[in-house]
């Protein structure tokens, strides 16, 4: 029987595998951060190891940084020690890092693959549920806790047993105006958070080939929204062409062999998933959430549900639950929340064809009266090529602030975050409570989304924008 | 890391979904650079309240936690597990957990018990009525006792193994190492590196 895309990843990296036991798997690539490493840095001088290899493994500085006066010391100590543990850390045991203030340094998601590292056919780990963001690359790619960090510092293998797997398949072509955010959150919210659990998705069908990379990336990348480890998309000639020049790319001869290989990575036609969910992309449109877990979404032109249309006793309450947190009553259009944040940014749509969408429907236009609109690019990369095509400065004339790169306000670990009450349209991909700072209220959405909300206040779609009363006219 | 053989203690019922990695320990406690002094952070928000379940002062010194579905979902963050043992929880019990956040738990050495919904309900409504209650958790025997309920719960050979004695997972995999090393000798070499070493 032919075996699933998945699965010839899997088998490609087991190192041993014995009845009883969980697989041990080897790991081609580990990028660390600051927040979930240092237990697992100080787990290894207790016992005198170290870093097996750090040529596999790469950190940089995310969740902290400040993304604003970044030459000037961090202002809260606690931060700065975890920053200042890190570096310590990376010099002690010889990993490569790129800190705040170097230009590979951003979200650690948004440098593996724009370095070249992320490659397919490759397992992929990080302290950080978000790294199935990487399985946009046909890589095997999860998050793990701080004990597995230590245990592939020391070790480059992780004891663990396989998953089965669910083909996710959207048919069909997405209308103008619906993006990959859109359909992840379609699906999340047809399968549930709880609905990929124990599974590698793998996403496919026309409407997932037709994806760039970076569009690929942020739907593997909120896999774990749906409770689902990893997320994969087969490697195609898009996969290729984004790879190909990249820092760390094969060249000559080893490119053509990877490529050989990467081919090879496809689910056989024979190959059997445990379990398969199919998505009309034809019918979707563009979507936000209105509750307190990713799952809670609904088309934009939808009203807020009722809790008592939920037959299931638990789903009832937490629908209860989530609009008493939220400030929304049952039966109100989505499109008459009015909004006092918006965050364009973070490992899901932090790239930078997110940060040309957004900025393609602010430019000519202002951010609504009352309005903060905060724009955050996944990586000084990133940034310095928004600059270079002057998006920077579309966004401040429309009077959002653009900032340095960083995580930010998707997790308010760092100064960036909403003020209890505060009501946000996030480009993100947890709406949890409290996620974007104390008693803040999230809906998550696309960067499109994200930028019509900020021109009109409200939440909204760039369909609903009239050219005539918001462009600034011609010659003014 | 501890082992964990058998424990009964009283409980804490816990009736919410979807409790996520970020209620259990929000973000800004993530700052911290050790595994411990995270009890303070264990559901910051809701103690906020002074009628939530946890600062009832007859939960005080609880050690079971009975929750709703999907517990422990979002972040990866380990600060939640250790959030749960410095606070003083043993074992969690709920119809199903977060990939994550049980892996994380496991490795730690608290016991994360899936029972069916209809057992958690039962358990929650016992312990609601009777703050004294007890519940057993048996790993040696694989079974969850409380009054008028007892029901066998399921974990894989190898994960209660290492529980029941207390085993350090790295100790175990290094016990591997030429097969590691037979691993790296064999691949490919147009795999990405990050450091010529």
């Amino acid at each position: 029987m032919g075996r699933t895309l998945a699965e010839k990843v899997w088998d490609d990296h087991v190192v041993r595998r014995a009845e009883g036991e969980p697989d041990l798997l080897f790991i081609d690539l580990h990028l660390l951060h600051e927040v979930t490493s240092p237990q697992a840095f100080d787990g290894l001088r207790q016992n005198g190891r170290k870093v097996r290899r750090l040529d596999l493994t790469i950190a940089t500085e995310d969740h902290n940084t400040p993304t604003l006066d970044i030459d000037k010391p961090i202002a809260d100590p606690v931060s700065r020690v975890q920053l200042e543990t890190l570096r310590k850390n990376c010099a002690d045991f010889g990993v490569r890092l790129h800190p705040l203030g170097d230009v590979e340094q951003g979200v650690v998601h948004v440098v593996g693959p724009q370095l070249g590292l992320t490659q397919p056919g490759t397992t992929v780990v990080c302290g950080d549920s978000h790294t199935s963001t990487h399985g946009a690359f046909g890589a095997l790619a999860f998050g793990i806790g701080t004990s597995q960090v230590e245990h592939v510092l020391a070790t480059q293998t992780l004891p663990l047993a396989r998953p089965q797997t669910m083909a996710i398949t959207v048919d069909g072509e997405l209308p103008d105006g619906v993006t990959a955010k859109d359909l992840i959150l379609a699906i999340i919210a047809k399968i549930g958070t709880g609905g990929g659990q124990g599974y590698i998705l793998e996403y496919r069908g026309p409407a997932i080939e037709k994806l760039s990379m970076e569009a690929r990336m942020t739907i593997c990348n909120m896999s774990i929204e749906a409770g689902a480890r990893a997320g994969m998309i087969a490697p195609d000639e898009t996969t290729f062409e984004y790879l190909k020049g990249r820092p760390h790319a094969p060249e000559g001869a080893e490119w053509d062999a990877a490529v050989e290989y990467w081919k090879t990575l496809r689910t056989d036609d024979d190959a059997v998933f445990d379990a398969e969910v199919v998505i009309d992309g034809a019918a979707l449109s563009p979507f936000v959430t209105w509750g307190t877990n990713p799952g809670q979404g609904a088309p934009l032109s939808a009203d807020v549900p009722d809790p008592a249309s939920y037959e299931d006793a638990s789903e009832r309450l937490a629908a209860e639950k989530a609009l008493e947190y939220m400030g929304l009553e049952a039966g109100q259009s989505l499109r008459s929340i009015k909004v006092d944040t918006v965050f364009v940014g973070s490992c899901t749509n932090g790239r930078i064809e997110d940060l040309r969408a957004a900025a393609e429907i602010v430019e000519g236009r202002k951010v609504a009266d009352g309005v903060r609109m905060l724009v955050v690019p996944g990586s000084v990369r990133v940034g310095l090529q928004a600059v270079s095509e002057g998006l920077d400065v579309v966004f401040k004339e429309a009077g959002a602030e653009w900032r340095h790169a960083g995580c930010s306000m998707c997790l308010g670990m760092n100064p960036d975050q909403l003020a209890p009450g505060e009501r946000s349209a996030s480009t993100s991909n947890r709406n949890f409570e409290g996620r974007q700072g104390k008693g803040g209220r999230t809906h998550l959405v696309s960067p499109q989304v994200a930028a019509a909300t900020a021109v009109l206040g409200h939440l909204a779609s760039p369909a609903d924008l009239s050219d005539a009363d918001t462009r600034t006219p011609a010659g003014v | 890391m501890e082992a964990f053989t058998t424990h009964t203690g009283r409980a804490v019922p816990l009736r919410r979904s979807n409790v996520d990695t970020d209620q259990i320990i929000p973000a800004h406690w993530l700052k911290k650079v050790t595994r411990d002094g995270f009890e303070d952070g264990l559901f910051e928000a809701w103690r906020k309240d002074e009628n939530f379940v946890l600062n009832r002062p007859e939960r005080k010194g609880a050690t079971v936690l009975v929750a709703g579905p999907d517990f422990g979902t979002g972040s990866s963050r380990e600060h939640a597990v250790w959030a749960l043992q410095n606070y003083g929880f043993k074992t969690v019990i709920s119809s199903r957990f977060a990939d994550i956040f049980r892996g994380n738990s496991l490795k730690n050495g608290l016991l994360t018990v899936v029972l069916e919904q209809k057992i958690v309900d039962a358990l929650q409504v016992l312990t609601e009525n009777d703050p004294e209650a007890e519940i057993t958790v048996d790993l040696e025997d694989r079974e969850v006792r409380a009054e008028g309920i007892t029901a066998s719960f399921d974990l894989d050979e190898n994960a209660r193994w290492r529980l029941l004695n207390g085993l350090d997972d790295i100790s175990i995999t290094l016990q591997n190492e030429d097969q590691i090393a037979a691993y790296e000798a064999k691949r490919p070499s147009h795999k990405p590196w990050t450091l010529k070493v």
